[in-house]
């Protein structure tokens, strides 16, 4: 179910909430579809494709346009120079983009399989699952030709499409980086958590990749000076308050508060989480599924191992993981089957509140780390703090002033056109936040301050 | 009648046949409570409006399922939704603008289509500290929503955050968050769930194209066809509840067997809306089938009222 969610989002986040930064819609009315669909034969095995499927396609976007209804795609960067992609590779991927969106539906089915619905299953209780019912052949094949269908896409369509628009931005590759990398891991192979994680555990410190330790829960704190919260000191999670400031809080980026988000640090420092930690995680380890992986991208683009350190990398990253959790799954599904024809449905363990207690859970989830901590007093929870993906990576400065992931991935960020900063979206959604976030550029020449949303 | 053929031969190409689509507008009309004699209508909806009817949709304190959700909706598909039914003028999440570009969007699009756009309204609002907890761009939510709504034709709170308030509106409630309709004084239309099923905005969006109006409400503003049953009037597990077969622990030969989960905390005795006849991603399933007792989502301030969850009412 988890390894279902990866697919899911990440194909959404690939197609519909960052390819518009690379692909420019009104440029694909330019193409010719004859040359799209052998574009597209070239670059792909994707199972719709053809000179009249594009023209069609084409002929769609074209009626929109014409209806002078422009809906979401209104008052956007078209035509920004910073578009770099020939019309063909537009239409291909407008085709796609519309491709993926139905196929995101019927992949989403996989949840409501066994989880009741999708977005928010509901089947997890403290102790178990309860879909217990479900777990009959039919069921499993449901799910299990739901998996296949969206792999197919993946292996087929999401991949090579990535790979055919990376090779049109390289140098992006040299752009939007960070220093840290923490990965919790995920998807427990065996009883021996963290060793036999399939998505392993680790710290990356100062881009080392030679050199990566078991990351430990302890050495986690978050700091609030920057954050509309009221000021102590820096607190592991166990300890941590969430006490927001009694006022309309004020956006004072200069040196005061400015941010809802907490600043995490491990041992100290910002980290950034999420598929491209994972992924240089597994790599440095020598995962035997994700290295080959990795290698055979960075030959077929003709860039180095470093460029892995940078915006490109990261949207190159979370495509990668996908396939890889993707080639896994059908093996976890088939363990799944051999239990249920033997006999094994046990899905619960009865349990009971504790009188006093602490716990935690770490692990990874499609946006990065993430870990729960609880304390429980007198059967009740006496305090619960958890430590999210966007928070690691949007989090402020600290009280060291140490700049959170996201901002120092914005440094040094190449502007053509500072009132229309698309460069900047490119960064800030290849980090898939969770949420709408505040950038302002700085245009050195006049000093001019332009406020952006990002969304 | 050229229009509609060129629509079916669409659809054709895109692998859905027009029996798929008569039988989705088949269960449509059902799930909204109109007689067979409305599916030919409901289908000229999808297949040729004049003008697509503006979209303004605003996301306030949420967490986007109910977006997501819709996402999720099949025949029509998302893609027909967005580029052939309707003109979704402002959306955070699926818009190409971003910052000054997209609020400037919005400001045209309420413009240009003052007292003709229906407003969706995702998520809570807040109302301490002059909302200061929650804002777009600097301005409050409560701001956004006072100068928006008032100028829609019809306003649709969509999701339990937008029409009760939400998650953070839970006890203590330290933002003063609110429905929309309490926060700033009106009566939208209610679709409550977390997430509703699509369906149900699906329904209204057509009743209101078929009819030129919205369907009939109920005294909190939802949709009868959407709510007028309760979750155990129309549950499948009924006759387990008739019968006394309980399961009392999950995991269980009970639970195997889909016995009632009324011992287990279910809260479909008091709970509002279609989720057993309607049921989620294109009919897969829904929480009772999956074993997991209801929890309320649909209803008012179910954090605080429906809870503790799993213990019998």
């Amino acid at each position: 179910m988890h390894a279902a969610q990866f697919q899911h989002d990440h194909l959404v986040h690939f197609y519909h909430l960052h390819a518009l930064d690379w692909v420019d819609i009104v440029s694909a009315l330019k193409a010719d579809p004859k040359k799209t669909a052998d574009l597209a034969d070239n670059v792909s095995n994707a199972k719709v494709g053809g000179s009249a499927y594009y023209k069609q396609v084409q002929q769609r976007i074209q009626t929109f346009v014409d209806s002078g209804q422009l809906g979401p795609f209104s008052n956007a960067y078209w035509g920004h120079p910073a578009y770099k992609l020939p019309p063909e590779a537009n239409l291909m991927a407008c085709a796609h983009y519309i491709e993926a969106l139905r196929l995101q539906a019927r992949s989403a089915r996989m949840h409501a399989v066994f989880g009741g619905k999708n977005p928010h299953p509901q089947f997890l209780v403290v102790g178990g699952i309860t879909s217990v019912a479900d777990l009959k052949p039919d069921r499993i094949a449901e799910f299990l030709y739901l998996q296949k269908e969206t792999q197919e896409f993946i292996e087929n369509v999401y991949i090579p499409d990535l790979v055919a628009v990376a090779s049109f931005y390289k140098e992006w590759g040299a752009i939007g980086g960070t220093t840290n990398f923490l990965a919790w891991g995920e998807f427990p192979q065996g009883e021996n958590e963290p060793d036999s994680l399939f998505m392993p555990r680790g710290l990356i410190s100062k881009r080392d990749l030679a050199n990566i330790p078991m990351a430990v829960q302890e050495k986690v704190a978050e700091n609030v000076t920057r954050a509309w919260y009221e000021d102590g000191p820096s607190l592991h999670p166990y300890k941590g308050e969430t006490k927001p400031l009694q006022e309309d809080p004020k956006y004072r980026p200069d040196s005061g508060k400015y941010s809802w988000f907490k600043a995490p640090r491990y041992e100290g420092e910002p980290c950034e989480v999420g598929p491209l930690a994972r992924v240089l995680v597994a790599y440095g380890k020598g995962h035997k599924e994700i290295k080959p992986l990795v290698d055979a991208t960075l030959q077929k683009l003709g860039i180095p191992a470093g460029a892995l350190f940078s915006t490109l990398g990261r949207t190159a990253a979370r495509g990668l993981e996908t396939i890889a959790i993707g080639q896994a799954m059908p093996g976890w599904i088939m363990e799944l089957l051999e239990n249920v024809k033997s006999g094994d449905t046990q899905t619960y363990t009865p349990w009971e509140m504790p009188d006093e207690g602490m716990g935690l859970g770490l692990n990874d989830v499609p946006r990065g780390s993430l870990g729960h901590w609880i304390n429980i007093e007198g059967g009740k929870i006496k305090n619960y703090q958890y430590v999210v993906p966007s928070t690691w990576n949007f989090g402020p400065r600290d009280d060291k002033r140490k700049l959170g992931p996201v901002e120092e991935a914005l440094i040094g960020t190449p502007v053509a056109d500072a009132k229309q900063p698309l460069e900047v979206l490119r960064t800030v959604h290849s980090f898939d936040p969770c949420v709408a976030c505040g950038v302002h550029v700085i245009d050195p020449d006049s000093n001019q301050v332009y406020k952006f949303k990002v969304i | 009648m050229e229009k509609e053929r060129s629509f079916y031969q669409r659809l054709k190409e895109k692998g859905v046949s027009r029996r798929d689509f008569m039988k989705y507008c088949t269960a449509l009309t059902a799930t909204m409570g109109l007689s067979s004699s409305f599916v030919p209508k409901v289908a000229e909806v999808f297949a040729a409006p004049v003008q697509r009817p503006p979209v303004v949709w605003l996301h306030f304190a949420e967490c986007t399922g109910c977006s997501e959700s819709l996402l999720r909706s099949q025949y029509p598909y998302i893609d027909e939704l967005v580029l052939e039914v309707l003109s979704v003028e402002y959306h955070e999440t699926i818009m190409a603008a971003a910052g000054h570009q997209a609020e400037e969007q919005l400001q045209n699009a309420i413009k240009k289509y003052e007292g003709k756009f229906i407003c969706v309204v995702e998520g809570g609002v807040g109302t301490k500290f002059n909302g200061g907890y929650g804002k777009v761009g600097g301005r409050s939510f409560l701001e956004i929503a006072k100068d928006v709504c008032p100028k829609a034709a019809a306003v649709i709170a969509y999701g339990t955050c937008a029409t009760f308030g939400g998650i953070q509106a839970a006890a203590p409630n330290p933002g003063g968050y609110k429905g929309v309709g309490e926060a700033i004084g009106i009566k939208p239309l209610q679709i409550p769930g977390c997430p509703p099923n699509p369906i149900n905005l699906v329904g209204t969006v057509v009743n209101y194209l078929l009819l030129g109006k919205l369907p009939d409400l109920d005294d909190m503003g939802r949709p009868l066809f959407a709510f007028g049953n309760t979750i155990h009037d129309k549950c499948p597990r009924r006759s387990h509840f008739e019968n006394e077969e309980f399961v009392e622990e999950f995991g269980s030969e009970e639970a195997a067997l889909g016995y009632c989960l009324y011992k287990v905390g279910c809260r479909g005795p008091e709970t509002y809306n279609n989720c057993p006849t309607a049921k989620f991603n294109d009919g897969t399933s829904w929480p009772v089938e999956a074993g997991h007792p209801c929890i309320g989502c649909s209803q008012p301030n179910f954090w605080d009222t429906m809870s503790p969850f799993y213990e019998e009412m």
